[in-house]
């Protein structure tokens, strides 16, 4: 999902004082209770908490690309204030999760640097481009489509703070999915050049989508800790069907295909089953190489940028603040 | 990246009507009071969730250690005398 290059993994053994606190742990994650911030945890839960966790958040901060690209073009002024709003809930998802990981002891300033430097990773789905407003439709309705349907169970997980910010965004979040739903539905409704756009953007749109679940239960590394943990409580191949189930019955009710000969209902199964995933696609643009991972990656540099002189004129008013107010209660004293 | 200090965090609470207390929601990044506020507010006050704002430097919080939850919280689980329901009265006497 937003976290899809958890796909590595680092095992340390542990000690024997270690063994107790761990029982413990695990106690209160099976009982379904939160573990919170202060708690002892295993090194390797805060590990892949503060990597997935920050994932997601990167994955909230860039997905704002994709979509800002259609706010001066937006077809009318209803549909340009509903993509402002959304950006912004984007940028707010990110910072509640930034909030969340820095509870886990990394700071914020630390995890900017992971994200500029190219070190950390975010959601695949961001580096594909957005060259027609079908484009913001097919993003609402299936990129915000499959986070919710990965964001519900993680409303929760065991650690409280990225559970509480999940229960958040999720609220948030299903305004994302009814906007981009009825874009598609608009256009479908349309003329014949609109709804061919329509179709053009889930043609190109479905299978990364797919791909956003992450690699398949049999190649992925850190699941078995994960469940454990009651991070994560869906297998990523359950999570994308649980979304083609879903999905495949939308799509149809605009009257749109999808780009896959195999998808097929099976009666006995209750579920549509869909065709083999390019994962060569998935390795390439996860690691760097997707149409659009330098653009996105340059736009969020210079971003950091240019807004510099403006942290740095904050920091410098609040100390000569700070001092002119020490002055002010020395001359009172 | 060139920042030059780390930007101090800031608690956020919010009263969702008046009436009710002010809740704790989260916390922002901010140089200063003024602008921890104005951040408070666009991160956490989108949908009229909030009618007032409260900012906290994080550093001014003293909070219970984890450790000490049983000593300190524990002993009120056996005082049942501290509830209502811990008295028999008659059933004639009405409700109290």
């Amino acid at each position: 999902m937003y976290t899809q290059g958890l796909n590595s993994k680092d095992d340390k053994p542990a000690g024997p004082e270690d063994t107790a606190r761990l029982g413990r742990f695990q106690a209160i994650v099976d009982a379904e209770d939160k573990i919170e911030p202060n708690d002892w945890m295993p090194e390797s839960y805060r590990k892949t908490l503060v990597r997935q966790i920050s994932q997601h958040a990167h994955s909230e901060i860039i997905g704002m690309q994709p979509e800002g690209n259609w706010i001066t073009r937006a077809p009318s002024l209803r549909r340009k204030a509903a993509l402002l709003a959304k950006i912004q809930d984007e940028a707010g998802h990110g910072l509640y999760l930034y909030a969340a990981a820095e509870t886990l002891g990394i700071s914020r300033e630390e995890l900017y640097e992971q994200l500029l430097s190219g070190r950390a990773k975010y959601s695949s789905i961001f580096n594909y481009p957005t060259p027609t407003w079908a484009d913001i439709g097919a993003i609402g309705w299936l990129v915000d489509g499959a986070a919710i349907m990965n964001q519900i169970p993680l409303c929760r997980c065991s650690f409280g703070p990225y559970a509480r910010a999940m229960i958040r965004i999720c609220k948030e979040e299903s305004f994302h999915q009814r906007q981009g739903y009825e874009i598609m539905l608009t256009l479908c409704r349309g003329t014949p050049e609109q709804k061919a756009m329509a179709q053009d953007a889930l043609n190109r749109w479905w299978w990364p989508v797919l791909m956003m679940f992450g690699p398949s239960d049999k190649e992925s590394l850190h699941s078995a800790d994960s469940s454990k943990w009651k991070i994560k409580r869906f297998s990523n191949d359950d999570l994308r069907q649980k979304f083609v189930d879903a999905t495949v019955p939308q799509g149809h009710f605009l009257g749109l295909t999808f780009p896959d000969p195999a998808l097929a209902y099976n009666e006995a199964t209750q579920h549509w089953e869909y065709g083999e995933i390019d994962w060569s696609e998935f390795k390439r643009v996860i690691t760097g190489d997707g149409p659009m991972n330098k653009e996105r990656m340059a736009r969020r540099r210079a971003t950091e940028a240019d807004g510099e002189w403006v942290r740095e004129a904050a920091a410098v008013y609040a100390a000569k603040r700070k001092a002119r107010q020490a002055a002010a209660k020395v001359a009172a004293e | 990246m060139t920042t030059t200090t780390t930007t101090p965090l800031w608690e956020v609470f919010i009263r969702p009507r008046s009436g009710l207390p002010h809740k704790h929601c989260g916390s922002v990044h901010a140089a200063d009071a003024e602008l921890a506020v104005q951040a408070a507010r666009d991160v956490y006050t989108r949908r009229g969730e909030s009618v007032s704002i409260w900012v906290v430097p994080s550093a001014a919080i003293v909070a219970s250690d984890p450790n000490d939850k049983d000593q300190l919280f524990e002993p009120t689980a056996s005082k049942i005398y501290r509830h209502p329901t811990f008295y028999d009265i008659p059933d004639e006497v009405g409700h109290m």
